[in-house]
């Protein structure tokens, strides 16, 4: 029932992402005013277990969510199938959370 | 297009699709430019440096619709998924589109 | 809007191994249908040209065909709705292996019927009493509501996930097993939500709802298709807790 897991976990991953797009997006429109600043930015999110959270969480999520979606489209309009599929979803899921996290420890971490 | 799917749904499918992928291909780089923060404050404002001028201001626009159009499309999915059926999606899917529209404008305007 | 010039009609000619568009010019009538311009052709024109029909009053489905690159029953598909500059097109369905110019194979749709366990298993006999549910139980409205399926295959022909997945079982199959899951005499509703819900299945669907566009009987199966994964998620959370609580 693999298809069945996959259907469940990127239902999931987007349904827990629902809040925490909500919130980037309020985010984003209020801190784009007066243009983004490196300063701005990691005031906001330097130390913060609030944020680290917040967007340790949705990465983990939006790596599912994307490696799944991804699936469908290159199984549906590319035809890819099997091992080779897997591989290419597995690898870009893992990529994304592995460079996701490195951002969260960028923008959160003290130095 | 082929004749069969130029129907509404199926317009909200591929823009579903395709905000989907797009979203996707631009998250490695929006965590790259992130990343930078590791090397200290200046090399990221240094990263941060190239999302200045107007036609980025117009990616943004379009990244903010694409992320925001996938959001209230997905709501809608959830909905049709888990929720007792409704006849009225057409209406869902283009409400989803016109709201997106409103808050990718929203920001465009704090943004210039 | 009628003129007195003649249809311009190209009609897709071969088999298996391929083929070509044929042109012909039919002349216009009254209250002509797509149907009655195939049969024109083949009477008048091109003795050759293969195509199916039946009842010719839309109640059979035999007569679909595509018709300027949209599913249509033929017999009620008329010619000035659709027609468009004095043009038609016509070609086999979509989506379905083609046997002869206008006559597609119909066997993976019916095999995909039968995976999908579209038929009824009761055990019930002549002995016992008729099963007594109301027609207007909610189970009882929802499996009416998918009941008038006939197999006419536009649904299939419509759908992109069928094009795009040889495994997918398709709106008409996912269809009739939902009018059958929500059937109290039916006894088989854990093995056919097995078979609808694996590889393929209804989890396939991406809700364009290309079939309750096209469906001439004015059938929604992409709302069968959701009630089906809503029977199939259910189903599964509900194993795990049980699994997990005793």
């Amino acid at each position: 029932m693999v298809e069945l897991r996959l259907y469940l976990a990127q239902r999931i991953s987007a349904a827990i992402m629902a809040p925490l797009v909500l919130v980037h997006l309020g985010l984003m429109i209020y801190a784009i005013q007066g243009g983004l600043s490196a300063e701005e930015i990691l005031a906001r999110t330097r130390g913060s277990l609030l944020w680290g959270s917040f967007y340790g969480l949705f990465v983990l999520a939006v790596a599912t969510h994307a490696a799944i979606g991804l699936r469908n489209i290159l199984s549906e309009w590319l035809q890819l199938r099997g091992p080779l599929l897997s591989l290419i979803c597995w690898l870009f899921g893992l990529g994304l959370w592995a460079l996701g996290w490195r951002a969260v420890a960028a923008v959160v971490g003290t130095q | 297009m082929k004749a069969h799917r130029r129907q509404p749904l199926y317009l909200a499918f591929l823009l579903h699709r395709l905000s989907g992928l797009g979203l996707a291909l631009f998250l490695p780089l929006h965590f790259y430019v992130l990343g930078t923060a590791l090397a200290g404050a200046d090399a990221f404002d240094a990263a941060l440096a190239w999302t200045q001028g107007p036609l980025i201001k117009i990616v943004e626009f379009g990244l903010v619709f694409l992320l925001a159009v996938h959001f209230f499309g997905g709501l809608r999915l959830l909905a049709l998924e888990n929720l007792p059926w409704s006849n009225h999606h057409k209406n869902y899917a283009a409400l989803a589109v016109a709201v997106a529209f409103f808050v990718a404008c929203g920001f465009l305007l704090r943004a210039v | 809007m009628q003129n007195s010039a003649p249809i311009r009609v190209k009609v897709w000619r071969g088999d298996a191994a391929g083929g070509a568009f044929a042109a012909f010019d039919v002349p216009q009538q009254p209250a002509q249908t797509v149907l009655d311009v195939v049969t024109w052709i083949q009477r008048h024109a091109e003795a050759s040209l293969s195509y199916r029909f039946a009842c010719r009053v839309g109640m059979c489905g035999s007569c679909a065909m595509m018709v300027n690159g949209v599913p249509r029953w033929t017999c009620r598909t008329h010619v000035n709705k659709v027609m468009q500059d004095n043009r038609l097109t016509i070609e086999p369905l979509r989506n379905l292996p083609i046997i002869k110019d206008l006559v597609c194979d119909m066997s993976q749709f019916f095999e995909k019927w039968k995976r999908a366990e579209g038929h009824f298993s009761g055990q019930g006999s002549r002995d016992q009493a008729v099963a007594a549910i109301s027609p207007s139980e909610p189970a009882r409205r929802a499996a009416n509501a998918a009941i008038e399926c006939i197999n006419c295959a536009i649904c299939y022909a419509a759908c992109d996930v069928v094009a795009w997945n040889p495994d997918y079982l398709g709106p008409a199959a996912l269809n009739r097993a939902w009018s059958l899951q929500n059937d109290s005499r039916d006894r088989r509703h854990d093995a056919r939500l097995q078979a609808v819900s694996s590889d393929g299945g209804c989890l396939s669907c991406h809700s364009q709802q290309g079939c309750a566009t096209y469906c001439p009987n004015e059938l929604n199966p992409t709302a069968s298709i959701a009630g089906l994964k809503k029977m199939a998620t259910g189903s599964f959370i509900g194993k795990k807790y049980r699994q997990r609580h005793g």
